[in-house]
This record gives C-alpha cells, structure tokens and sequence, in this order.
C-alpha cells in the first residue's frame, strides 16, 4: 500500500462522494413545485392548465385536443401546491382547478378574471346546486359549511369580491362534485355500517385512520363526535374556538389512546393502509375505494344515516388569458360541458354540472348505474376500460339524487381557520 | 489583441481573488441569502385568515413564542434529532474505523467507502418508502417473526411510529457521518499510534486519547450534516409516522399549505436562528477547519 497516495486522494473523493449524497437527500425533500416549461409557440394555440389528479388525466386531455384542434397542457400537483401557485404564480398556467374551500384565499388575490357566463353555451343547463336553488332537487339537503354559492358568484369581470346568486360573473365554472363518505372493509368488520359515530367506536381502536389534512379531517371528526352524541355542533363546516377546542381535545385522547392507526396524506396511503389490513374503517376518496377493489379486496363506501360530506371543484381563469387563447378557453369551457368530458368522468363516480349532457354520451345502462343507482346490467368499466362491477351490483350510496340531495357538510375553510391550524399542528406533538 | 491584455494584466492581478470568489458569491447571494432576506420579509407580513397581506406586524413571532406548541415541536424535533444523531454517529464510527483501520488494502477500502455510497443511486424518497411494507403489520418484518413463533400479535410500533422515522433516517443519513470520519481517520498518521503502543498505552488508551479526539472535526462535520438533515425534513416524518408525529417542520408544511406564508416564515426565521446556534455551538467546541 501506498499511504503518501492514499491520505492524498481520500479528501477529495469523500468530500466528493459527500456532495453527491447531499444533493440526493436535496432533491428528495424537494417534492412538488414542479416549474411549467414554457415552449409557446404563437401561431399555435396551447392552454396551460394545472389542476389535481382527480380530473387532469392524459386521456382526456387527448380527447380535448382531438374535439377542439388545440393543444392542451396538463399539470398534476397536490391541491395544496395548485392552491399556492395560484395564489402566487398566476401567469404559470391558463386555468387553475382548485377545490371550492380554497377559493376564499386564492380569488381575493386578483389574479384571476371571472368567467362570463353570457359566453357558456350550456350555462342554463346547469344543476340548481351552484344557481339560487342551491340544491340538486328541491327535497335536497343544503349543507353546512360553506356552500358552492357562496363564492360562486363576483359583481364583475374584475372584482375580487363574492355576491349572492345569481350574476353574469363566476368567480370559477364548476365542474366535478362528488359525495364523500367513510370506507370500509367489509370481509373484516363482518356488520353493517350506518353511522358515523362507528368511526370512533372503540370497537376499531387501532385500525381507523383519518385523513391529514386539518379543515376536512376535523369535518370528518366531527360528523363522528355529533353521530355519536357528543356534542352539537351549530355549524359543523364553520365552528367557534370552543368547538374547535373540544373536537381538538377529543382527538387528541384518541390519539393518545391509538385509536386510529394513522392519519394519511395521500390518495396511495389511503389505498395502502386499506388493501394491507392495517385500516378497517377510514375516511377517504371515492377513487381509493375504486383502486382497493380493482385489487380483489372487498371496500365498501359506507352510505352513512347522517349523509355526506360533499366537494366540489371548478376552473379558475387567469387574468392574463386573452385574445385568440381566451376564445379557445371557453370553447374549451364549452366541450367540457357538452357531454363527453361528463361521461368519462361519471365512470370515475363524479358528477359534472351538466347531467343532461353527460346523460346524451352515456349508455343508459351506465347511466343507470352511476346516476340513477340501479343495478348493473352489464359489466361496469372504469374510464380506462378495466371491469369494475359485475352484473348485479349497484352503487355504494345509490343515486346521484341519494349521495348529493344528503350532503351533510360541504368542504369548507372555517372563518376560525387560522386557530384550526394551530390547534392542529398542536395536536401532531401532542 | 496583445497590447490589451498587457494593459489589463495589472487589472487582473490586483482583482483576481475577487473575481475568483464572484461566482460563489453572486451564486450564494442569489439563491441563500436573497431568499433568507424574503423568507424575513414576509414574515412581517399580515395573515388575514385566508392570504397574506403586506405590512409591518409583530403578531407571527407572538403567535410563536406565546403558543406552547412550539416548545412541544423544538422538543419533539430535538429529541429525534438526538436519537438519529447517537446511531448514526455510532454506526458511522464503526463502519469508518473498520474501513480505514481493520481493511489493509487501498483498493478495498475504497471499493467498500464505494458500496456505502451506492443506495444513494436510488432516489431517497423509494428507500423511504420500502420501509413500509418491511414494517407494517402484514410487513415482511412481522411475518417473519410470527413464522417462527417469536411474536403472537404484530409489533405494531414498528410502522406509523417515530421508531420507524428514526430507523429510516438513520438508513439514509449513516453515510454522511462515515464520509468525514472515514475522511479524518484516514488522516491520522499511523506512527502516532505506533508511538502510543511502544510506549505502553493499551487499546482502549489509543482509541480514547488518540482516535477519538483525532476525530473531533469529522464528528463535528458529520453532526451538522445530520442534524440540518433531520430538521429540515418533513417527508418522511409525515409518511412512516403515519402524520402522527409533530416537529417543526410538520407544523410549518401544515401552515404553508393553507397559504399561512407569514407564519411559516416566521417559523422559519426562529428554526434558522437554532440550527446557526447549534452550528455556532458545533464550531466553538470543535475546529472543523484543522480538518480542511
């Protein structure tokens, strides 16, 4: 061995190699944030649009671009991230597709220029739910929390305010709503589910999981605490600091008792944690319930006595599209509501504003499964094609008019929520 | 073309350290100190509930200083911080020593330094994870030990827990304590030990009154590249503790994400403050710079 040649390279190969492992562990945390490259080529017309794995999908991003002629630029992040980037980024992307409880930070900012809805060939085709009515049917429960209509609607195309129903302006045009519930694992809990308060029976101590996410989480908690009979919540989408101080507490001691088993962040966690047994009874996402029985493990979207907790999420319009793109964004606006985009998103179990349409490019034996709760005639695919259902089986929860006419809560930004955020963070070191 | 080069070359002597630190400089300027100096501003900012508005208002640093959440969070950070910081430091010394003082041949002490380095071919983020079907209650972990009758019930601590966030940390921060001891130890001049064994010192002598205080700059070294590494993180945390375990990360992601920048910032001006105290504190104790 040669030790003068040895103590010479070593620093500078370990010095090297301590770099490498550095900008690994960098690029690691740095998840998310991904930039937008822009190759924008003027004669062609190319709409950015960012939005969350629920609705911008390759396939109908193809099918757009094959109806209107035009490119069509997609970009998947978190809703966190899509809420931060709209409210800083506003000339990164065309169209934003935030949930509606993220409108109350991000519409005020002014980034975005409201849609006229003079321009929308199928506005008076829309559901009542995002109109005066305000329900999907007139027998239709309203919610707590924060409504759609109450940020639905601005006083004009610049303004950053909300007004009552109904103007020309949307502050957003809403597309995909959804009911969401608790899910079960049937084959393990071996009874029916009915209510919310079996979330927190003790019964499940150790195999619950709720979701990490603190304005819904604590909404999901609290249908449990008020089904059960703890308390009575005066506004379960919009609490006071005592509500939220005795539903924080609450958790807390189940925490502290290990009643749930984990609370998760994403759509794959909440899949995971279903399909490997660790959780029998969780909240989650009506796709996760979809990906756990595409495995062959029996899931069941529990429709629950005290109704659901609904969402919806819709396009904001920056305010920097104009001229020839701005044209091309409504008529993408329009082909969106025409049917097409309605039909394959009803067989991922949403429901866009439009049934009508979407009814026209639906069979009617699918339309009968997604929107009317029969039971299935033929096999039921997925918009990908692979099989869902056999014959005979019928929809968790039923009709639309069942799953959306018995919204319990809408997912809301309390008024209080910068005390749910701290309250919350205190609960994760508790 | 030659006349100017002789009429700048006085030019380029006199300045030519600093043009040889300015790219450094604009680089760190840029990227470190210009971002610090936002970071600062809006943590002034006003939070009105949903979005931040420009202002001059003290009320972030209150909420910080006043909530008792934020000693629970430094506590709960610290203490898995000081649980990696012990393992990997022991870990590191033993796989460092045994590189540079059990292993003869040149080549193989590179070629295992090497085989350290190569689960950083992967990304981070896959070692993490993997870490979740090892562990979970229908793991690979708790099968195994139920296969062989050890355990009746799974372990369940094993997953979700701060015991599964420590044991993947350690996995991926070992090899930034091994590199500046295996660095520092291979530097000692093996007559220093001879002279200590011809003069009588037992082993354990040698290591404690040799070894080790040889070694101070690369524990230093490493100590802040893992304990910077574990405070700043807050993916695995939230994913192999099941979004069960608190730190200070955790609560400024949850911020940031309803868009609560001034607190977050605030946040990140206090989290800033500490990790300089405990670099400052590193620095004063240990002179990192014999090493370089």
């Amino acid at each position: 061995m040669n030790k003068s040649r040895s103590t010479k390279l070593l620093p500078s190969i370990t010095r090297r190699s301590a770099l490498k492992g550095g900008a690994a562990a960098v690029a690691a945390t740095a998840l998310g944030g991904f930039p937008t490259i822009w190759a924008q080529d003027i004669e062609d017309i190319e709409i950015h649009m960012l939005g969350s794995a629920v609705s911008h999908i390759k396939e109908l991003e193809l099918m757009a671009e094959e109806a209107l002629g035009f490119q069509i630029l997609q970009t998947v992040v978190d809703f966190a991230t899509l809420g931060q980037r709209a409210a800083t980024q506003p000339r990164s992307f065309d169209t934003v597709e935030p949930a509606y409880q993220q409108i109350n930070a991000i519409w005020p900012t002014g980034n975005f220029q409201a849609v006229d809805t003079t321009k929308l060939a199928y506005w008076d085709q829309a559901i009542g739910l995002y109109k005066k009515e305000g329900k999907i049917w007139p027998d239709a429960w309203y919610g707590q929390g924060q409504h759609p209509t109450q940020v639905q609607y601005t006083s004009a195309i610049d303004s950053r305010d909300f007004v009552e129903p109904e103007t020309q302006w949307l502050t957003m045009i809403p597309t995909n709503h959804n009911a969401d519930t608790l899910g079960i694992r049937p084959d393990l809990i071996g009874r029916p589910i009915t209510s919310w308060a079996e979330f927190i029976n003790p019964e499940f101590e150790g195999r619950a999981a709720l979701q990490n996410f603190p304005q819904i989480g604590l909404m999901d908690l609290a249908m449990a605490i008020e089904a059960q009979g703890m308390m009575t919540y005066g506004n379960k989408g919009n609490m006071t600091r005592d509500e939220i101080d005795t539903t924080i507490d609450f958790l807390i001691e189940l925490k502290q008792k290990g009643h749930f088993r984990a609370f998760w962040g994403t759509f794959s966690e909440s899949v995971n944690l279903m399909l490997s047994g660790e959780v029998v009874i969780q909240s989650m996402w009506s796709p996760a319930v979809t990906a756990v029985r595409s495995q062959g493990v029996p899931c069941i979207y529990s429709d629950l006595d005290e109704g659901y907790r609904s969402w919806g999420i819709g396009f904001l319009l920056s305010k920097f599209v104009e001229g020839k793109k701005l044209g091309a964004v409504y008529d993408f606006f329009d082909w969106y509501y025409s049917g097409p985009a309605g039909a394959f998103f009803a067989r991922q179990g949403y429901y866009m504003p439009t049934p009508e349409q979407t009814k026209q490019h639906l069979p009617a034996d699918e339309w009968d499964f997604w929107f009317e709760g029969k039971p299935a005639v033929n096999e039921i695919k997925d918009p990908f094609g692979n099989v869902m259902e056999k014959p005979g089986a019928v929809r968790d929860g039923g009709s639309w008019k069942n799953r959306m006419g018995r919204v319990a809560i809408w997912n809301s930004t309390m008024a209080e929520n910068a005390y749910v955020i701290q309250r919350w963070n205190e609960f994760l070191t508790a | 073309m030659n006349a100017a080069v002789s009429a700048l070359t006085p030019y380029l002597k006199r300045y030519s350290s600093a043009l040889q630190v300015t790219p450094l400089s604009v680089v760190l300027l840029l990227f470190l100190v210009g971002p610090v100096i936002v970071i600062l501003i809006f943590s002034f900012y006003i939070f009105n509930g949903f979005f931040m508005e420009p202002g001059f208002v003290t009320d972030n640093y209150e909420g910080i200083f006043t909530s008792f959440n934020t000693l629970e969070a430094y506590l709960a950070t610290f203490k898995i911080a000081a649980i990696t910081w012990a393992v990997t430091l022991v870990f590191g010394f033993i796989l460092s020593y045994y590189f540079v003082f059990d292993i003869i041949a040149f080549r193989w002490k590179i070629f295992l330094f090497l085989l350290s380095v190569v689960p950083f071919w992967t990304s981070g983020v896959v070692r993490m994870i993997s870490w979740i079907p090892f562990l979970g209650k229908e793991g690979l972990l708790n099968r195994a030990l139920q296969g062989i009758g050890v355990i009746d019930d799974p372990l369940e601590f094993l997953l979700f827990s701060e015991f599964a966030v420590i044991v993947s940390y350690v996995h991926m921060y070992t090899l930034f304590m091994v590199a500046p001891l295996f660095n520092v130890m291979a530097k000692i001049d093996r007559s220093l030990i001879e002279a200590a064994r011809d003069s009588g010192a037992s082993a354990i002598q040698i290591f404690f009154n040799i070894i080790v205080p040889l070694c101070k700059p690369g524990i230093a070294i490493g100590t802040i590249f893992v304990v910077a590494l574990v405070m700043g993180d807050f993916v695995s945390i939230r994913v192999l503790s099941g979004g069960q375990a608190g730190t200070v990360l955790m609560s400024m992601r949850n911020q940031v994400d309803v868009l609560q920048y001034p607190f977050a910032c605030a946040s990140a001006v206090l989290l800033l403050i500490v990790l300089l105290m405990i670099v400052g504190g590193i620095m004063s104790v240990v002179d990192v710079r014999k090493q370089l």
